[in-house]
């Protein structure tokens, strides 16, 4: 298929590629500790949006019962993909908890949270690895 | 004809039992002993008690429980496995007393471990002597590799450690090997039961993998059998005391290869399908090849225990060449020198032990005149040295004479000059030995000076036995009959 | 029999880890020495539920139950088979024998963490059993964090470095997860269910789909990073050299083994043995890069100085074996990784706790280091040469069995590389071992200032002896094993003949 079909058809995938692109840069280039954190909650990001994306109807409303729609579910977008990511958001935002802790017991061991330094100090520390 | 019996069971119990006995007793050394030489009584008390039922015909079998889905530890004594069970447990109430004696002579440390480790040694052996199936042989000869290595690394000097380095650098390839032929044979043939005359056959498997099978086989066992280039291990595992030298590699461990090449030869492949693919002819030169290289080696030697050494290789390729040739003259040959060879060889070892303990002299130059001063050690060693050359009046003569009588009824007339240029050899390289201990004059004391009589004894004792095996080969333990039993069973021929 | 219906037995065991968790930390709180003993109640009240559980289903056939009642498969449910069992009763068993460990180990290393270290241990055992427990792919992407989360947290106990490590691994598992998720988003967005049994049974009309390899690709990347299945195991060797010695005791016996058994359940009961033998080469993918991985890391195991170190890169080479078994998918190949999980989980879990033990007691750490403490810790490494022994793979130990029948597979799959490099592995595991062995029995004992008093106290050195002795036994008797409980529970297609 061509490019713009490719783009106006599938572009929720594309979408997600592009963010799952930039978190991996983050997590993978960036020195900065705290930036591979960025880098992860853009890549978890990512994929909350994908669900979300998935279930989306034309015409349809908040998965939340009201007198208007009824119990017709053509009228509700898909709920299961809502509950699903609020628990992955949930599980997004204790690990950036845990990562954050991490970081700052790093920070206050080694004094840096820079990977090269950090490596440099870690080499120092243990010649023998 | 299989009768359920727990005795099997109860010989390889014997000194399992005793390893946390032996273990506990550490401090007490006259308690400790005496738990070794009483496992090794009993021991070869059972092992005896089964000869009237297995020379009647009977199997005594203790089949205990599977191990692998539809394969069981079976333990199964038939006419084989009786021979070497029966050589591992008598010598080794005779090493038991002889190692007490080496090891309080030679100051040894460690003494527990020792102990420990020769009990779990020779259960090991009996284990592989009476096991029914491939993968319970393979149970306990990788447990013999274990329970031998802390012997090895017995004195813990680097020889010592280089020596053990080298034994398992042998070993666990070569139990590699093994494993891999075993589950290799059971995905083709569905069994592992060992069956007189092979269960293998040709509709099985191709013939080159039923070839590759038989080299890894070969290979497995061959390790311990000291088949060349597999040898190396044996000299370098030298560096032990010599009780260890004596029991295990001179007689349990070098013993239970050769055990296993029997296995292998008459139990699974069998003579019909070994000679279907020519793997009897490659075998018996691989043995000849080893039997005349050796010997030329041992010429070179000048360190006694290593010229032993040398000198066993090439013994135990004359029962790898009989085996090989799977007719029923060589198996008889094969398997009485599998137990003559033993007494000859034990023989030879204790009175280097002896030798060594006594004047601290290791090599063959330095022997000159010690026959004056150690009569005893000197004049058994004359006899071992003469039964090992072949000589008729001592055991080695007899079982030499079958295998050579094997190569005949075979038609490999070359083999029989390989054979009997090991004689010449044999002859080269122990008698000037024997020659410069009595007849020549060494230097220093030349008063009466033997080790003490918890060697001595047992040498005495073992040179007796392979001079009346000699003159009655079929006298006490019926080695004759075991033998050709076995042999006519494997190979389905008799004697004419 | 019980007195709940049978079908509570798995959701019994998650409340209880759940509320032992937060008991054991309420415990601790009021003094500190109530949390160690509510955390070691917690967990003989699993070990037996389990147990009881496995002879139910052993007897009985499959567990199911469905949670808050709605039913599957828009409701979660529990499905529990006798391989499942079978994984928790493990978990259970050694989590015990750590925890009697951990009394005196964390008191020593970390005391001032040791309530929060005991209940992130029992956070990290609900994320395990509820990962074997569980019916439902995305409950088991929650489980699969919650675990992940306790490990992080506890592999950040240790020394200084630990936390660095831990970090690495959040990012490395984090990622994983996300992308196991993608993937059974995938599947949902095909399937339109998250129940594993509803999803194996529409799988065969979506063999077409060009979206289902995506799917399955994504979710297996995701479960290995977990399983640390080369080369995604990078993280493996720094987190577990770093952290506290309990810490590598109780994760690297049973963690990776978990992953690795939801990777055989996702692949053979969700996407079906077609799938992984026939369509895709997912099989011979997993066979080989578990085979490489064996080779490789047991080389980088023989380079190691520092005794937690060299066990770690085995760790990796060890769930090699479970991931060739499973790659191989035929029965005996199965029966071997499955054993294997068992087997490795004893054998590890001693090594490691003799590893914390000689770190703690005799304040030892490098291979040089341990020269000659076989004289001074008898009991202690009597216990480590019999899971040395067994981790070579000698017969009669359990290491060998499993051995056995992962070479049996590798000769049904055709494949003589495969063959040789399992027996290599042996050969390779006893280089480092014996080098080991040979060091602490003969070598004179180095000079270091504190001299090791003999072997640890009773709380450290009994879980230590009983696992060494386990390794014999379970060696004899794994034949019972094989047929009683694994057979029965493996898929039709990939049992033994005449089972």
């Amino acid at each position: 298929m061509d490019l713009t079909a490719l783009v106006t058809g599938r572009w929720p995938y594309l979408f997600t590629i592009v963010l799952l692109l930039i978190g991996l840069y983050g997590m993978m280039v960036k020195q900065n500790l705290m930036k591979k954190v960025f880098g992860l909650n853009i890549f978890q990001g990512a994929i909350i949006l994908f669900f979300i994306v998935h279930a989306y109807k034309h015409g349809a409303t908040v998965p939340v019962l009201d007198d208007i729609s009824g119990t017709d579910p053509a009228r509700y977008v898909n709920p299961i993909p809502h509950g699903l990511m609020l628990t992955a958001i949930v599980v997004s935002v204790a690990t950036t908890g845990v990562a954050l802790a991490l970081l700052i017991r790093i920070y206050r061991t080694f004094g840096t949270i820079d990977e090269k330094d950090l490596l440099v100090r870690l080499r120092d520390e243990d010649p023998q690895q | 004809m299989v009768e359920p019996s727990l005795r099997p069971l109860i010989a390889i119990l014997a000194s399992l039992v005793a390893v946390p006995l032996i273990v506990a007793s550490g401090r007490r050394p006259n308690l400790r002993d005496t738990w070794s030489v009483l496992a090794a009584l009993v021991k070869a008390g059972v092992v005896l008690s089964m000869l009237p039922d297995v020379l009647a015909g009977r199997m005594p079998t203790c089949r205990l429980w599977d191990v692998s889905p539809g394969i069981a530890l079976e333990l199964r004594v038939d006419t084989l496995g009786l021979v070497f069970a029966i050589v591992s447990s008598v010598l080794w109430v005779l090493t038991s007393f002889y190692a007490i004696g080496y090891v309080r002579g030679a100051g040894e440390k460690k003494q527990t471990r020792f102990f420990a480790s020769f009990a779990l040694s020779l259960a090991s052996a009996v284990g592989i002597a009476f096991a029914g199936n491939l993968l319970t042989f393979l149970i306990f000869f990788e447990m013999l590799t274990l329970a031998t290595y802390p012997l090895v690394l017995h004195k813990e000097t680097d020889a010592a450690r280089r020596g053990a380095r080298t034994y398992l650098a042998y070993t666990l390839p070569a139990g590699i090997a093994l494993l891999i032929a075993i589950a290799i044979t059971w995905s083709i043939a569905g069994s592992l039961e060992f069956v007189p005359g092979g269960f293998l056959d040709r509709t099985m498997a191709s013939p080159a993998l039923l070839s590759t099978l038989f080299v890894l086989f070969v290979v497995g066992v061959g390790v311990k059998a000291g088949l060349m280039p597999m040898h190396a291990w044996l000299p370098s595992a030298m560096v032990a005391p010599t009780p260890v030298s004596a029991l295990l590699h001179a007689v349990a461990v070098v013993k239970a290869g050769v055990f296993g090449v029997l296995r292998v030869t008459g139990f699974v492949f069998g003579p019909k399908l070994m000679h279907e693919l020519s793997l009897d002819a490659c075998l018996a030169w691989v043995a000849g090849t080893t039997v005349v290289l050796a010997s030329l080696l041992a010429l070179s030697q000048d360190n006694l225990k290593r010229r032993l050494a040398y000198s066993t290789v090439g013994h135990l390729a004359y029962i790898v060449l009989g085996a090989a040739l799977v007719n029923v003259w060589s198996w008889t040959g094969a398997i009485l020198h599998l137990a003559f060879h033993a007494t000859m060889k034990i023989t030879l070892f204790f009175c280097a032990g002896a030798i060594y303990v006594r004047t601290h002299k290791e090599n063959v130059s330095e022997l000159a005149g010690i026959g004056r001063r150690m009569p005893f050690t000197m004049a058994a060693f004359a006899i071992g040295s003469l039964g090992l050359a072949g000589v008729p009046g001592i055991n080695g003569f007899v079982s030499k004479l079958g295998l050579l009588t094997g190569t005949v009824q075979a038609d490999q007339l070359a083999l029989l000059a390989l054979l009997l240029l090991s004689g010449v050899l044999n002859a080269a390289y122990f008698f000037p030995i024997v020659h410069t201990a009595f007849f020549r004059r060494g230097d220093g004391e030349t008063g009466f000076a033997e080790a003490s009589p918890w060697m001595v004894v047992p040498l005495v004792v073992t040179a007796l036995f392979s001079v009346v095996l000699g003159l009655a080969p079929d006298l006490g333990v019926h080695a004759w009959d075991l033998a050709l039993a076995t042999a006519s069973q494997v190979t389905g021929g008799t004697l004419p | 029999m019980t007195p709940f219906p049978e079908s509570d037995l798995p959701i019994a065991i998650t409340m209880l880890l759940l509320f032992g968790a937060i008991l054991t930390i309420a415990a601790g709180l009021v003094r500190r020495s109530f949390a160690w003993r509510v955390a070691l109640l917690t967990l003989l009240v699993v070990l037996g539920d389990a147990i009881t559980m496995l002879l139910a289903i052993v007897r009985g056939g499959p567990l199911r139950h469905t949670l808050g009642g709605w039913a599957a498969p828009i409701g979660i449910e529990y499905v529990v088979d006798a391989l499942g069992a079978f994984v928790v009763v493990v978990i259970a068993a050694v989590s015990v024998a750590v925890t009697v460990y951990a009394r005196a180990a964390v008191r020593a290393e970390n005391p001032d963490q040791e309530v929060a270290f005991l209940g992130m241990m029992l956070t990290l055992l609900l994320g395990l059993t509820g990962m074997v427990l569980t019916g439902d792919l995305f409950n088991l992407y929650v489980f699969y964090e919650i675990s992940s989360l306790a490990g992080y947290a506890l592999l950040a106990i240790g020394d200084r470095k630990a936390p660095v490590a831990a970090f690495r691994y959040l990012i490395l598992g984090t990622t994983g997860a996300s992308f196991y998720l993608l993937g059974i988003g995938f599947l949902y967005v095909l399937t339109g269910s998250l129940n594993m049994a509803d999803v194996a049974r529409l799988m065969p009309a979506l063999h077409d789909n060009p979206a289902l390899p995506v799917a399955i690709a994504l979710i297996v990347a995701g479960v290995a990073l977990k399983t640390a299945l080369f080369p995604l195991h990078g993280w493996q060797p720094d987190a577990y050299t770093y952290a506290s010695s309990t810490t590598t005791a109780i994760i690297a016996p049973i963690m990776t083994k978990v992953s690795a058994f939801v990777l055989l359940r996702l692949l053979f009961f969700v996407f079906g043995i077609d799938l992984v033998t026939r369509l895709l080469p997912t099989g011979a993918i997993l066979a080989w890069l578990s085979a490489a991985g064996i080779v490789v890391t047991s080389v980088m195991a023989i380079a190691q100085r520092d005794v937690k170190r060299m066990l770690a890169y085995s760790s990796v080479a060890q769930v090699g074996y479970v991931g060739l078994g499973i790659g191989l998918a035929n029965p005996w190949a199965l029966t071997g990784a499955v054993l294997h999980i068992l087997n490795h989980a004893t054998m590890k879990c001693c090594l490691f706790l003799v590893a914390g033990s000689v770190a703690l007691h005799a304040r030892r750490r490098t291979v040089a280091e341990y020269a000659g403490l076989g004289r001074a810790m008898p009991w202690t490494f009597a216990s480590f040469t019999l899971a040395a022994v067994a981790m070579v793979g000698l017969p009669p130990t359990n290491g060998f069995f499993s051995k056995w029948y992962l070479l049996l597979g590798t000769i049904r799959s055709g494949s003589w590389p495969l063959v040789a490099i399992v027996g290599a592995s042996s050969l390779l595991t006893a280089v480092y071992f014996f080098r080991l062995l040979e060091s602490i029995y003969t070598a004179p004992a180095t000079a270091k200032p504190e001299a090791p008093a003999g072997d640890p106290e009773a709380a450290m050195l009994v879980p230590t002896i009983v696992l060494g002795v386990a390794v014999l036994v379970l060696g004899l008797c794994n034949s019972w094993f094989v047929t009683q409980v694994l057979q029965p529970a493996l898929p039709a297609a990939v049992r033994l003949p005449g089972s």
